[in-house]
């Protein structure tokens, strides 16, 4: 297929479309309307459902029983949407049913605002529901990114029988960029699921739960999800930009901050300072390996975020006090500009 | 090569659309582009924006403080991104709607009459096709026919407005193209 240029929001549901999915559960919220606005119009040409449910809450449960009768479906929501959504998510991880979900985030706390932000990271990657579960978290940086990610999020749901989060924010899913869609799946084609709710005839029944009032039980299930995501760790993934060899600071950023991270280095070498780029692609599992070694390699850590400091947090426990680890956000909707990031790094570089 | 350009007017000028087609052009001569509107609180009261990167690497920030060039169609635009072009930048200047000249000297300065050359035209809906032709004359920052082409493929079966819209860029290429050609003699 030849490249089209379309917005992050619209490629994520095309890619969601071609991923084989045809079913779509959601309620409205700025800023990720166009992706339930493109699926009301692109799913019944393919022969899809698309719902606009009567709230949040009842859109994650409508996930629910679709993943459970072995359907691909998703979501597409933003921060205090995904709240509501929470409910559904932990009952979906309970009972080990594949569903992607997509967050465009705002700022917030509370209703917040409608422009972009990355302050639900922590809800995203350490739970957001209830009880010990995890949701494997994909963060794009660019539109081809985001639609090749939600196409892989959904064989990663299906081969783990695990939700997965795409984690953008308001830009990612505003802009148009050039995308290529690589891969074209018909539902027909894709692998069957013998755990799920098709009706038992001739077998015996599924059943899809998450009560387990036996605590033994419950306490084997809750150590078997523990050894699920613990078997996924080597789906971490990350990418570097001028990071190979000895920096004066290491910026780790993800999503389209890391977009404006790299404009900054740009302008930092050509001033001849050694700056470099970590991006972690995969939020969780979260590239703790490879950002370790990479760190080794600067004097100093810089984290960049949307928010008042999350991601921060996992970046201490690996590079672990082995090098000072610094953090520069901007919040409410406010985005850093290059040059900001920039003088930020410069003096951070110059300070030692 | 790397740009960042900054379109801006009211609603309804049709600035989200020239970006669109300049981020076309540029896919279609191979560069890696990205098309950013501005949403939110910052489109009330009228005012309308997009930023378009284009480039031989990949885009960065697709969001800029200080692009190379801005097209601005009314007077809040002038107000609020004349001071943001970088030095040897390019204002191109809907001086239809704009009654003042551009107070930069360290940039170069497309005045053109859209609204008037695109109502000569046949319609002052396509002053937005003026102000990119100037962009594009001033620049050369892609082929001209690449736009034309994608606006084609665009209204196909609308020949009435492909050929308004093709007048129009051509009237403001050739002013954006003296500008420039001025400054170099």
């Amino acid at each position: 297929m030849a490249k089209k240029l379309m917005k992050g929001c619209e490629a994520i549901g095309e890619a969601a479309v071609q991923a084989g999915c045809r079913l779509f559960f959601g309620y409205p919220i700025t800023p990720q309307n166009e992706i339930p606005e493109y699926m009301s119009g692109r799913l019944p040409q393919v022969g899809g459902t698309f719902v606009q449910a009567e709230s949040e809450v009842a859109a994650s449960n409508m996930l629910y029983g679709a993943a459970g009768a072995g359907c691909r479906c998703f979501t597409s929501s933003s921060s205090p949407g995904i709240s509501l959504m929470a409910e559904g998510m932990s009952y979906i991880a309970a009972c080990e049913l594949p569903v992607v979900f997509v967050n465009i985030m705002r700022a917030g706390p509370g209703l917040g605002g409608i422009l972009p932000s990355q302050a639900d990271y922590r809800q995203a990657t350490k739970g957001g529901g209830h009880g010990d579960y995890r949701m494997t978290v994909l963060a794009p940086s660019t539109v081809q990114e985001a639609a090749d990610l939600t196409m892989e999020a959904f064989d990663l749901a299906d081969e783990y029988r695990t939700p997965v989060m795409i984690l953008g924010d308001g830009l990612i899913g505003q802009m148009m960029e050039p995308v290529e869609f690589k891969k074209h799946i018909e539902p027909e084609d894709l692998p069957v699921k013998p755990w799920a709710t098709t009706g038992a005839r001739g077998r015996a029944p599924n059943i899809i739960n998450s009560l387990y009032l036996n605590p033994e039980d419950l306490e084997r299930h809750n150590w078997d999800l523990v050894r699920k995501y613990q078997s996924m760790a080597h789906l971490a993934r990350h990418e570097t930009y001028l990071a190979d060899e000895k920096m004066d600071v290491l910026i780790v950023a993800y999503g389209t901050v890391a977009r404006i991270a790299r404009t900054s280095i740009d302008t930092l070498r050509a001033k001849g300072l050694k700056v470099g780029l970590f991006r972690p692609v995969t939020l969780y599992p979260y590239p703790s390996e490879a950002l370790a070694r990479t760190a080794e390699l600067a004097d100093k850590v810089l984290v960049t975020e949307l928010s008042t400091g999350q991601m921060v947090d996992d970046v201490r426990a690996v590079v672990a006090g082995r090098r000072p680890v610094e953090f520069f956000g901007r919040v409410g909707g406010m985005i850093m500009s290059a040059e900001e990031l920039a003088e930020q790094v410069e003096k951070l570089g110059a300070a030692s | 090569m790397y740009n960042e350009i900054i379109m801006a007017g009211f609603g309804g000028q049709g600035v989200l659309l020239i970006g669109k087609l300049m981020a076309y052009a540029g896919m279609k001569a191979g560069l890696e582009v990205t098309w950013m509107p501005a949403y939110g609180p910052e489109m009330r009261g009228g005012t309308c924006n997009c930023t378009v990167v284009l480039s031989d690497r990949q885009v960065g920030s697709p969001i800029s403080r200080s692009p190379h060039a801005a097209i601005v169609l009314n007077l809040q635009s002038i107000d609020k991104f004349e001071s943001t072009v970088r030095p040897g930048g390019i204002l191109v200047v809907n001086t239809s709607l704009i009654n003042r000249p551009a107070v930069r000297t360290d940039i170069v300065a497309v005045p053109v009459a859209c609204n008037q050359i695109a109502q000569e035209a046949g319609s002052t809906k396509a002053a937005n096709m003026v102000a990119l032709g100037a962009f594009i004359g001033a620049s050369g920052l892609v082929e001209l026919d690449l736009v034309k082409g994608t606006l084609a493929d665009t209204f196909a079966g609308r020949p009435k407005i492909v050929q308004l819209n093709h007048v129009c860029l051509d009237k403001g290429f050739a002013i954006g193209r003296a500008c420039a050609a001025q400054l170099v003699g």
